[in-house]
């Protein structure tokens, strides 16, 4: 399953390769100069337990519509040239890659900024849920640091 | 007739995915959480202590929003996707 609203926003069952996301992004503009990438991937280890599997599981088209409203404020809010945000829902095995968010710019330091405000406004309003398998069972991730 | 949805940790509390309410009259959130404690305590209490976020078609909801008949609305507990 796959499901995506913009080709810029995707919210994906299927890995992704970062060096692919970054090319078709370069592609955008002429202009790029700087491209600053967030890449999220699953940790082992989480307060103190090791986890064997991640699954995430989202609300389809609210989530989707989330992304391309966090997409949209950060080209116009940080003047920004472009930015792609890919997440992967389902089971993440540990080490894999979770979520990507690639903001290009004229300039670098745009890019920064725009990366790292889009990954926590994710975070705050993208109904997406994080569950964790662990030796004593399952726990839904409520946190959001 | 309104389509409820329960996502994460809330669709073991609420022992489905999915419902389906008739309602003669457009009611609001607030009412809705009441009709939602009387089937489901846990629930109710969870909506009162503001541990659920409700959205209705696809929009976060206050506890004055109105429901309208074929309206989706949503009970999402607290997010967690990205990383750390």
């Amino acid at each position: 399953m796959s499901t995506t609203t913009d080709s810029k926003i995707s919210i994906q069952l299927e890995d992704f390769s970062v060096t692919d996301e970054i090319e078709a992004m370069k592609k955008v503009s002429r202009n790029i100069g700087g491209i600053t990438t967030f890449l999220g991937t699953g940790r082992e280890l989480s307060k103190g337990q090791n986890i064997s599997q991640l699954n995430f599981e989202h609300y389809p088209k609210m989530a989707e519509k989330k992304l391309a409203e966090i997409r949209e404020k950060a080209i116009k809010d940080f003047g920004i040239i472009d930015m792609s945000i890919i997440h992967r829902i389902g089971p993440i095995e540990i080490g894999e890659n979770i979520v990507l968010i690639v903001a290009t710019g004229e300039h670098r330091k745009e890019t920064f900024v725009a990366c790292e405000w889009a990954i926590a406004e994710l975070k705050r309003t993208t109904p997406i849920w994080k569950r964790e398998t662990t030796s004593t069972g399952e726990v839904w991730v409520q946190d959001t640091p | 007739m309104i389509t409820l949805k329960y996502f994460a940790n809330l669709k073991t509390i609420a022992e489905k995915e999915e419902e389906r309410l008739d309602i003669k009259n457009p009611i609001t959130v607030d009412q809705l959480s009441d009709i939602i404690s009387k089937t489901t305590p846990k629930m109710g209490e969870m909506i009162r202590e503001k541990k659920i976020l409700i959205s209705v078609n696809e929009e976060m909801a206050s506890v004055d929003t109105i429901i309208h008949d074929g309206d989706e609305v949503a009970f999402l507990p607290p997010f967690s996707g990205g990383t750390k």
